[in-house]
């Protein structure tokens, strides 16, 4: 093949691959696989917080019509105590291995049957008994078993003198913010079809990455990782909550092989809140301090969350004060509270979310303090190196998405003074957010075959949660190959395709792109040779570079403008508008669903989301879709989300990730338009009708309704 | 055969009859799902709560995982499998696909049922929550953005889709006008 590669598949709006599939429900999720054979799984979970079992009678449920078995932890297959994830040894992997009860929800047995109404009255007809011991799920920043937040992700922040910049400063804030536990619930409850051949366990699960499934069921029976197969074709969304080796692949290939069964293990609703992963809540001390200019002296982000002692993990909130803004005084603490509550996990923007609520809040009450634009503010403190490493940024628009934001907005025309907007009843605001997101690549590996028919056939085990991975990673194959789109087939969503991240960290479109790119220049060099098929393999373990010189982030601006009805509490959010550099883009159709995605899961999180546990029992009281509610059509007005021209320069493409931006900076930039609306605060999310009532003025101005 | 636990029906789906013995318990989302291999209706609460099981019981939007088997004998039930004609997306599927509608997809079956189902309510004159007029003999009302948003806020999507469904369902029901 001679010259350069056709390029025009990238960057160009293309509907989804799949799509046909999936509006005429086709597409297989993984409870739809038909299996013959089959046996349903039904869960039982522990529902005290702490504690352990003391009897776990089965009998009446065995004596049940169409039961097969009862796996508890008597006599379900012993798992390897070592198997873990990033950060080491996993206990919450460990299911049905012992007596013990760390959190309300935990799966304490496993009940087959042959059919799924069958198997359900049989989990209702098991009796457990509990050695109950005290809990405790009394969550706050100074809790005395808190303790430093590991820095497996980046050292803690410290430069100049906070004290002393303070103390100089004109202005000085000292606020708490508080987000509470959230849930991913993604509208495909966790579900994985298990079975065993030959001493081969094969399955098909929903999650984010089929081969790190595959490494943690191999390190949980201790077999060869080629021995362990796992499909997730079509996922019905993520957002973290997937990341992870779940409890219904586990339990699935447990009585798989006790029973000699395929097995479906699918999660109840109530099951996923409870048993899957949360969001951890944070607790969140913010101190800026700046000059009567608005300049920046210091800025002190001291910031706690809670997890589970069964596992590591890092709710990273104190990230974005090193990058978003210069000042001679940056710390950060990150704090780690050990409760007795489920295991949290990466929920979309982990960290930059509930950190960034905390941070752009803070910044909106300095612009107040200063009687300051709080877009002007931003401005003005624009770091030209990352504040705290000193390295360069690789890329970095900001201030173009802040600027092209205001101008689509009508910023400019706004009243800076809170509580001046009204339209008959209603209180009008707006307010605005900066963000950014870290971004970068992971190992990959992807196949390239060249066929006898002149196509190509393209295996990667890339995850499409939702993110469009197949119809992006397409267009990145035919520009690499110099071919047009029909041109390519894609397969995905298989650990046997090889080593490869999943769909998180905002980090999958661009690992696996790599590979793409990286595979297909090996294949071209050997397209002169008439040979067909012809294959070649490229693993990028050995291309990465682990520690760039810059900092590869990417950046954006929300700006939101709400209603406020004082006489009922109710937030509405009326217009919301995000501008984003995230690199190039690949499909800017399916790249803008995905930020827009990701706004209404931060204008959910702002004004609805918040898992409720009762400090009596430890055990979350709302965990179903009418207690916990997330945003419905009605909550979501039009949004208009764009691009910034932008390019990563570390990148061979030009790209970075955008999963995860959209949500980060969406609950600070609608809080601040509460604010503005109501001259009141709101730091706590959800932005509840309660705390809105609480925070209208008793005293109210002639004409302005409230309620009785 | 019928039993104490079990019962003979017939179910009427996507326009051919299925005879099956069912557990009188089993919903018909799981009776289409289980017994029918109809997997397109999708299970994702189980409650009635999130609307992903949505299908059509004579030609009106039902939650299948709140409705039992039973109970549907009789009834002609479409699910998303039946929405497309002659192996052609209909114009709500067409809209969700050009328009990119859904992300995962996994509500996407529901969405599009329940929008089929909104639509004909709509043409038959039923008011929503956000009518401004409900009088029988008032204004026939304009199905504009709120209507649309309120009328399918029982069909949550948590991957955010719902702008893009939201012009789907308008564009569909604008050609559909066109064509009467």
């Amino acid at each position: 093949m001679n010259g350069e590669p056709i390029t025009g598949a990238v960057g160009a709006p293309r509907p989804r691959i799949e799509g046909p599939l999936k509006v005429t429900g086709t597409a297989r999720y993984a409870a739809d696989v038909p299996m013959p054979g089959l046996a349903h799984g039904w869960i039982v979970t522990a529902t005290v917080s702490r504690g352990r079992l003391r009897a776990i009678d089965t009998s009446a449920a065995l004596g049940m019509p169409g039961v097969l078995g009862v796996l508890d932890h008597r006599d379900a297959p012993r798992l390897n105590p070592a198997a873990g994830n990033y950060f080491g040894p996993d206990g919450s992997l460990q299911l049905l291995q012992d007596d013990v009860i760390p959190y309300a929800g935990r799966p304490i047995a496993l009940v087959l049957a042959e059919t799924l109404e069958q198997a359900r009255a049989a989990a209702g007809a098991i009796r457990v008994d509990y050695d109950v011991q005290p809990h405790d799920v009394g969550f706050h920043l100074d809790h005395p078993a808190s303790r430093p937040a590991s820095t497996a992700f980046g050292p803690e922040a410290d430069t100049g003198d906070v004290d002393a910049e303070l103390a100089a400063s004109a202005v000085v804030i000292d606020e708490r913010y508080r987000t509470p536990e959230e849930c991913h619930s993604a509208m495909e409850p966790h579900a994985a079809t298990a079975w065993w051949e030959n001493g081969h366990l094969y399955a098909v699960d929903s999650n984010q990455g089929a081969f790190s499934v595959s490494q943690v069921l191999a390190a949980l029976w201790s077999i060869d990782r080629d021995r362990v197969h796992v499909r997730s074709e079509h996922v019905g969304g993520g957002f973290g909550g997937k990341g992870l080796c779940g409890p219904q692949v586990i339990l699935a290939a447990m009585a798989g092989e006790r029973f000699e069964r395929p097995v479906r293990v699918t999660l109840t609703r109530e099951q996923v809140f409870e048993a899957t992963a949360s969001r951890p809540p944070t607790d969140q001390q913010v101190r800026i301090g700046a000059d009567a200019d608005g300049r920046l002296r210091a800025v002190h982000h001291r910031a706690a969350y809670a997890l589970s002692p069964l596992a590591e993990y890092i709710e990273w909130c104190t990230e974005q004060a090193k990058i978003l803004y210069a000042a001679p005084a940056i710390r950060t603490q990150l704090t780690a509270v050990p409760l007795d509550v489920l295991p949290p996990a990466s929920m979309r923007g982990p960290g930059a979310t509930p950190g960034s609520f905390a941070l752009e809040s803070a910044m909106d009450e300095v612009a107040e303090r200063l009687g300051l634009d709080p877009l002007e503010l931003r401005l003005r403190n624009q770091p030209t190196a990352a504040p705290v490493s000193g390295r360069p940024f690789s890329s970095r628009r900001l201030i173009s998405c802040l600027q092209e934001g205001a101008r689509r907005f009508g910023w400019a025309a706004r009243d800076r003074h809170p509580r001046t907007r009204r339209e008959g009843p209603l209180l009008i605001g707006s307010g605005m957010a900066a963000t950014s997101f870290s971004a970068g690549v992971f190992p990959s590996t992807a196949s390239i075959t060249a066929e006898t028919d002149g196509t190509f056939t393209v295996g990667i085990d890339a995850s499409d949660i939702g993110t469009g991975a197949r119809t992006a990673l397409t267009a990145v194959a035919a520009d690499a190959l110099g071919v047009g789109t029909e041109q390519i087939r894609i397969r995905i969503g298989d650990s046997d395709l090889g080593m490869a991240w999943g769909a998180g960290g905002s980090r999958g479109t661009t690992s696996w792109s790599f590979a793409i790119i990286e595979a297909a220049k090996k294949l071209r060099e050997r397209l002169d040779d008439p040979a067909r098929p012809v294959t070649a393999t490229m693993d990028t373990s050995a291309l990465i570079d682990y520690q760039p010189a810059r900092e590869r982030q990417t950046f954006s601006a929300v700006f939101a403008e709400v209603t406020v009805d004082p006489a009922t509490g109710e937030v509405r959010v009326r217009r919301l508008l995000g501008m984003f550099a995230v690199g190039r883009v690949i499909n800017p159709m399916l790249a803008r669903s995905q930020v827009v995605g990701g706004m209404i899961m931060g204008l959910s999180m702002a004004l609805h989301e918040e898992s409720v546990r009762d400090p009596g029992t430890g055990r979350q009281v709302n965990g179903d879709f009418a207690g916990y509610h997330i945003a419905a059509h009605a909550d979501v007005p039009d949004i208009e989300a764009d691009f910034v021209p932008d390019y990563e320069p570390q990148d061979p493409s030009g790209f970075n990730g955008l999963g995860e931006i959209g949500t980060a900076g969406t609950a600070a930039a609608i809080a601040n338009a509460v604010w503005h609306a109501t001259g009141r605060r709101q730091r706590s999310l959800p932005i509840r009708l309660d705390r809105v009532l609480e925070a209208v003025p008793a005293q109210a101005p002639a004409g302005e309704v409230h309620a009785a | 055969m019928t039993g104490t636990f079990s019962s003979a029906i017939t179910l009427h789906v996507n326009g051919t009859d299925h005879e099956l013995t069912v557990d009188n318990r089993r919903t018909l989302l799981d009776a289409l799902r289980e017994n029918l291999g109809r997997t397109g209706p999708k299970k994702g609460c189980d409650h009635g709560q999130c609307g992903a099981c949505t299908v059509l019981l004579d030609g009106r939007r039902v939650v299948s995982c709140l409705t039992l088997a039973v109970a549907a004998e009789g009834a002609a039930v479409t699910t998303v499998e039946g929405i497309a004609g002659d192996g052609a997306l209909g114009p709500i599927q067409q809209g969700f696909v050009r328009l990119d509608g859904f992300q995962c997809g996994y509500c996407t079956p529901g969405q599009i049922c329940s929008a089929v189902g909104m639509l004909a309510e709509h043409a038959a004159g039923w008011p929503s929550a956000v009518t401004a007029d409900v009088s029988p003999d008032g204004p026939a009302h304009e199905l504009d953005t709120a209507e649309v948003r309120e009328r399918m806020s029982g069909n949550l999507c948590r991957c955010g889709a719902y702008p893009s469904i939201v012009r789907a369902v308008l564009e569909a029901a604008a050609r559909e006008e066109a064509a009467r």
